[in-house]
C-alpha cells in the first residue's frame, strides 16, 4: 500500500469514526451516551499509557497518580476560584505535570520491572498523601465541586449539557489522539521506539536515552492528567480511589486488551472492558465480581493474543 | 543531652519488638517472592493474594476444627497446590517471553484472587484465634506471647527453608536452576518441574505468613496489596533474588516503619519504606544488603 | 560419506537449525560410533557449537533427525537427554559458580537409581583423575581457575555416566600444561568406552585424540576423514582451517 493511499484511508476512517461519535448524542439513550463519554475519557488515559508501554517499552503501574492529580488539580481550581473551564484545565495539567516530572526524574533511571515497581510505589505515595491529608483533600470522602461553564473566556459561554460535554470530551480526546499519533511518528517517537527495541544500542548511537525517557513519561503523564480533568468535569468530584493503583492497573489492562503500540487499540480495550463490565453487571447483578471473568480474559489475551484485540483483528482482516 | 530524656524510651522498645515481629512475617513473604524471582525472573504480583488466601484458608480451617496448627498446615498445603496450578497454567506458557508479561499475568491473577476472596468471604474482616494465650508485661503494655511465637515460627520456617536449599538434593536443584537454567537442564535437572515446585514453595511460604498474621489483625480481601508492596520493597532493597538480603531488609524496613509510627500515623509510616526503596534504587540499585559487585 | 546407522551411537541426519531468521545449520550429517572419539573442526561461526546444542536439545532443529542408539531423540527436552546418557560440556564451561565443587558434581549425581556406593565410586574416580577437585570440594566453583573450572565441567558431565560427551572447545584459553591434561582425560574416557564428539580449534590435539574428524564450513560438513590420514599441513586442513 502506498503512503498516499494509506493516508487517505486513515483520514477517511478517522472522519467516519468522528462523525459517528459526533452524532451519537442524538441516537443513544442517556445512559449509553454517558457511557460512551466515559469510554473516551478512559481511552485517553489508556492511550497516554500506551506511549510508554507500546512505544517506549516501559510498563507504568503509576498512571493513577497522573490521572488523580489531574482530577485534584481541577478540583483545586474549581473550589478556589470562580469555576472556569480554562483554569480547571490549567490547574489539572500543572498538577499532573509537576507529579510526572517528579516521577519521571527518578523512575526513568530504572528499567523493566524496576520501572514498573517504582511507578507503582510513587503512585501509592501520592495515594497515601491524598488519603491522609484530610484538611486539604477531603481524605477518604474526596472533594465535590461545581462544573464550570463551557466557553471561551470573555467571548462566549454556556452551561455544559450531557451533549456538549460529550462533544467537548470528543474534541479533546480526538485532538490528543492526533497529537500523540504525530509524536509517535516524529523523529522523537522513532527514538522512543528504538529505545524499546534496544536501549543500549540507542545509547551507543549517541541519543541521551534518559532525557528521551523523561520526556516520554512527562508527556504520558500530561495526557493522563488531561483525562483526569475530563473525568472530574464529568463527575464533579475527586476521590482518592482514582489515585489508587487499581486505576493504573486498569489502564494497563485496556492496553493489553486492545493492543499495545497502536493508540487506537487502548481506546478499543477500554471500551471492551467497560462494556463487558456493564453487561456482566446487568446479567448477574450489581455485586457480581466482574473482575474474575475479566481477569481470566486478560490473562488469556496475554498468553494467546499478545497483539491484543486490534492486532488480532488486523491479522484476521489481512488473511 | 537533654533531648535524650525527651525520647519515650518505653515506646521505642515496644516499637522495636513490634518491628521485629512484623519484620519476620515480612521476611517470610519476601523469601518466597525472591525465590520465585531468582529462579524464573517472575515478579509475582499475586504474591500478596497468596498471602491473603493463606490467611482465609486458615480462617476456614480454624473455624471448623478450632486447631491453629492444623489450619497452618492445611492452608500452606492448599495454597502451595494452587501455586503449582497457577505456575503450570499461567506462567509456563510465558517462558521465553518478555519478563514484563509475567508481571501483567500475575497482576491479572491478583485481581481474580482478590475478587474471589471478596465474593466468597465478604468485606467484613475475619480473625483466626490465637494458638497460645497469655502475655507478659512490657512497660505499660500486656504484650501477648503469641506475637513472640509468630516471630519465632517465621524464623523457624525460614531456617528450615535455608537448610533445605543448602543441603537437600532438591535444594541444590533449585540453586543450580537459579544460576544457570540451561546448564541445569543439560545436567538432567527437570527445570520445568523445578520451576513449578519453587513457585509452590513460595506460595506455601506466603500462605504460612498469612496464617501467622491472621490472629494479629483481621483478615480481609485487600490485605495482600499492602504486603506485596512491602515485600517488593524488601526484595529490591535486599537485592533481587538474594535470600539473606531480603531477610535483613525486611527487619530493617519494619523497624523503620515501627519507629516512624511513633511520630506519624501508621498509614503515613509506609511512606518511609517507599522512600527507602527510592533511595536504594537511585544510589545502589543492586540492593543495600548485598556486597558491592566487583 | 555416511556410515551405517546401526553401528553408530549418535547419528545426525540432514540437520537444519535457525536462530530467529538466520539459517545456521544447512543439513549437517554426522555419526559417532560407540566409544569413538570424533573431532569436529572448522573456523569460528561455522556452526560447530550449534550442532552440539542441537543434539543436546538446547536449540530446536527445524528439520532433520537425531538418534541415540537408533532411537529418535530430536525434540526431547535436554534433561531427558542427559538422563539417557548424553553429557554436555559447553564452550564457556558454565559451571554453577555459587555452588561448591561437590554440589556441582551432585547436580549430575543425584539421579534416581544411583546407589550410595555407586555415587562414592564415581566421585572417587573423578577425584583420582582430578585431585585438585577433591582438594577443593567445598570451595565455590567460581573461585576455581579457568583450567580447574574446565576439569569441573568435564567431571560434572562424567557424573551422568554418559554414553557420549559433547565436548565444546575444552582447551580454549588454557595453558599448555592444562591442554595436555585435557588430552589425557579424553584418552581415559575413550579407554572407558565413553564416546566423545569433540569440537575444537586446536587441530593437532584433535587429530591426536580422535579416530575420525569432520570438517565444517558454512553450516555443513565439507570433509570427513580418519584422523590418521590427515596431518596439520594437509591441503584440506589448510583450505578449511588455515588462516
Amino acid at each position: 500500500m502506498t503512503d498516499k493511499r494509506h493516508s487517505i484511508l486513515f483520514w477517511s476512517g478517522f472522519a467516519i469514526v468522528m462523525a459517528l461519535l459526533f452524532v451519537s448524542p442524538y441516537v443513544l439513550p442517556p445512559f449509553w451516551q454517558r457511557f460512551l463519554t466515559e469510554v473516551l475519557i478512559w481511552g485517553l488515559l489508556a492511550m497516554s499509557s500506551d506511549l510508554l508501554i507500546g512505544y517506549t517499552g516501559m510498563v507504568s503501574f503509576g498512571h493513577s497518580a497522573f490521572f488523580g492529580l489531574g482530577m485534584y488539580g481541577a478540583a483545586a481550581a474549581l473550589l478556589m476560584f470562580t469555576p472556569s473551564l480554562v483554569l480547571a484545565l490549567a490547574f489539572g495539567l500543572i498538577g499532573a505535570a509537576v507529579v510526572s516530572a517528579f516521577v519521571a526524574y527518578f523512575s526513568t533511571r530504572l528499567r523493566d520491572i524496576y520501572f514498573a515497581i517504582t511507578t507503582l510505589i510513587f503512585s501509592q505515595i501520592f495515594y497515601v498523601i491524598i488519603f491522609t491529608w484530610t484538611d486539604v483533600t477531603g481524605g477518604e470522602n474526596g472533594l465535590n465541586f461545581p462544573r464550570p461553564r463551557l466557553g471561551i473566556p470573555g467571548i462566549w459561554s454556556e452551561p455544559f449539557t450531557a451533549t456538549t460535554l460529550h462533544w467537548f470530551v470528543l474534541v479533546v480526546v480526538a485532538g490528543s489522539y492526533l497529537i500523540l499519533r504525530r509524536i509517535t511518528q516524529s523523529p522523537f517517537g522513532m527514538v522512543l521506539q528504538s529505545i524499546r527495541e534496544n536501549e543500549p544500542r540507542t545509547r551507543a548511537i549517541g541519543y541521551p536515552v534518559e532525557r528521551y525517557k523523561i520526556m516520554a513519561v512527562m508527556l504520558s503523564g500530561l495526557f493522563a492528567g488531561l483525562a483526569g480533568v475530563l473525568y472530574a468535569l464529568q463527575n464533579r468530584f475527586a476521590a482518592p480511589d482514582f489515585v489508587f493503583f487499581l486505576i493504573s492497573g486498569e489502564a494497563v489492562i485496556f492496553n493489553v486488551m486492545g493492543g499495545i503500540g497502536t493508540l487506537v487499540g487502548p481506546i478499543l480495550g477500554a471500551g471492551t472492558f467497560l462494556l463487558l463490565r456493564e453487561l456482566l453487571g446487568r446479567i448477574f447483578g450489581e455485586n457480581f465480581p466482574y473482575l474474575i471473568p475479566l481477569g481470566f480474559i486478560f490473562i488469556a489475551i496475554i498468553i494467546f493474543m499478545p497483539q491484543g484485540l486490534l492486532g488480532f483483528a488486523r491479522r484476521w482482516l489481512n488473511r | 543531652m537533654g533531648f535524650l530524656a525527651a525520647i519515650p524510651w518505653d515506646q521505642v522498645v515496644i516499637q522495636t519488638v513490634n518491628g521485629i515481629v512484623t519484620g519476620m512475617i515480612l521476611a517470610l513473604i519476601a523469601s518466597g517472592l525472591t525465590l520465585i524471582f531468582g529462579i524464573m525472573d517472575v515478579v509475582n504480583f499475586a504474591h500478596g493474594e497468596l498471602f491473603m488466601l493463606g490467611a482465609y484458608m486458615g480462617v476456614v480451617v480454624f473455624a471448623t476444627s478450632g486447631n491453629f496448627w492444623l489450619a497452618l498446615v492445611l492452608a500452606v498445603m492448599m495454597v502451595a497446590i494452587l501455586g503449582a496450578a497457577i505456575q503450570i497454567t499461567t506462567l509456563r506458557p510465558l517462558v521465553g517471553r518478555d519478563p514484563l508479561t509475567t508481571i501483567l499475568a500475575t497482576f491479572g491473577l491478583s485481581l481474580i484472587l482478590q475478587n474471589y476472596a471478596l465474593w466468597q468471604f465478604g468485606p467484613v474482616p475475619r480473625k483466626i484465634g490465637e494458638p497460645i494465650s497469655g502475655h507478659f508485661n512490657l512497660f505499660y503494655l500486656e504484650y501477648p506471647y503469641y506475637r513472640i511465637l509468630i516471630a519465632v515460627l517465621s524464623a523457624g520456617i525460614i531456617g528450615a527453608f535455608w537448610l533445605f536449599l543448602k543441603y537437600g538434593k532438591y535444594g541444590i536443584w533449585i540453586r543450580a536452576t537459579t544460576q544457570d537454567r540451561v546448564m541445569a537442564q543439560a545436567m538432567g535437572i527437570p527445570v520445568p518441574l523445578v520451576h513449578t515446585a519453587a513457585f509452590a514453595i513460595g506460595a506455601g511460604m506466603a500462605a504460612a505468613s498469612g496464617v501467622l498474621f491472621g490472629p494479629l489483625v483481621g483478615v480481609n480481601h485487600v490485605m495482600g496489596l499492602d504486603w506485596v508492596l512491602k515485600a517488593f520493597i524488601v526484595v529490591v532493597v535486599g537485592g533481587m533474588g538474594n535470600l539473606g538480603g531480603a531477610i535483613g531488609a525486611a527487619i530493617f524496613i519494619s523497624l523503620l516503619e515501627a519507629y516512624a509510627s511513633l511520630v506519624v500515623s501508621p498509614a503515613q509510616a509506609v511512606i518511609v519504606s517507599f522512600v527507602v526503596l527510592i533511595f536504594t534504587l537511585l544510589f545502589r540499585p543492586t540492593g543495600l544488603f548485598v556486597p558491592t559487585p566487583k | 560419506m555416511s556410515a551405517p546407522a546401526a553401528a553408530s551411537l549418535v547419528s545426525v541426519e540432514d540437520l537444519h537449525t535457525f536462530y530467529g531468521k538466520s539459517h545456521i545449520l544447512h543439513g549437517v550429517t554426522l555419526h559417532v560410533g560407540k566409544g569413538e572419539v570424533v573431532g569436529l573442526l572448522g573456523r569460528n561461526g561455522v556452526g560447530k557449537s550449534t550442532t552440539l546444542k542441537s543434539i543436546m536439545g538446547l536449540v530446536q532443529p527445524t528439520k532433520g533427525a537425531v538418534t541415540l542408539e537408533s532411537q529418535p531423540i530430536a525434540g526431547l527436552p535436554p534433561h531427558k537427554l542427559a538422563r539417557m546418557g548424553i553429557g554436555y560440556v559447553p564452550e564457556d564451561r558454565r559451571i554453577f559458580k555459587l555452588l561448591t565443587v561437590m554440589e556441582n558434581l551432585r547436580t549430575g549425581l543425584d539421579r534416581a537409581g544411583v546407589t550410595e556406593a555407586r555415587k562414592k565410586e564415581l566421585l572417587d574416580k573423578v577425584f583420582a583423575y582430578f585431585p585438585v577437585l577433591g582438594e577443593r570440594r567445598d570451595q565455590a566453583g567460581g573461585t576455581l581457575s579457568g583450567g580447574e573450572q574446565q576439569m569441573l565441567a568435564i567431571a560434572r558431565a562424567m557424573m551422568l555416566e554418559p554414553k557420549i560427551i559433547l565436548l565444546d572447545e575444552p582447551t580454549e584459553g588454557l595453558m599448555p600444561r592444562m591442554v595436555s591434561q585435557i588430552r589425557e582425560i579424553i584418552g581415559v574416557l575413550h579407554k572407558e568406552g565413553v564416546a566423545i564428539l569433540l569440537v575444537e580449534q586446536n587441530v593437532p590435539m584433535t587429530l591426536e585424540a580422535s579416530q575420525r574428524v569432520y570438517i565444517m564450513e558454512k553450516g555443513a560438513i565439507r570433509h570427513h576423514a580418519a584422523s590418521k590420514e590427515l596431518n596439520v599441513n594437509d591441503p584440506v586442513i589448510q583450505e578449511y582451517l588455515g588462516v
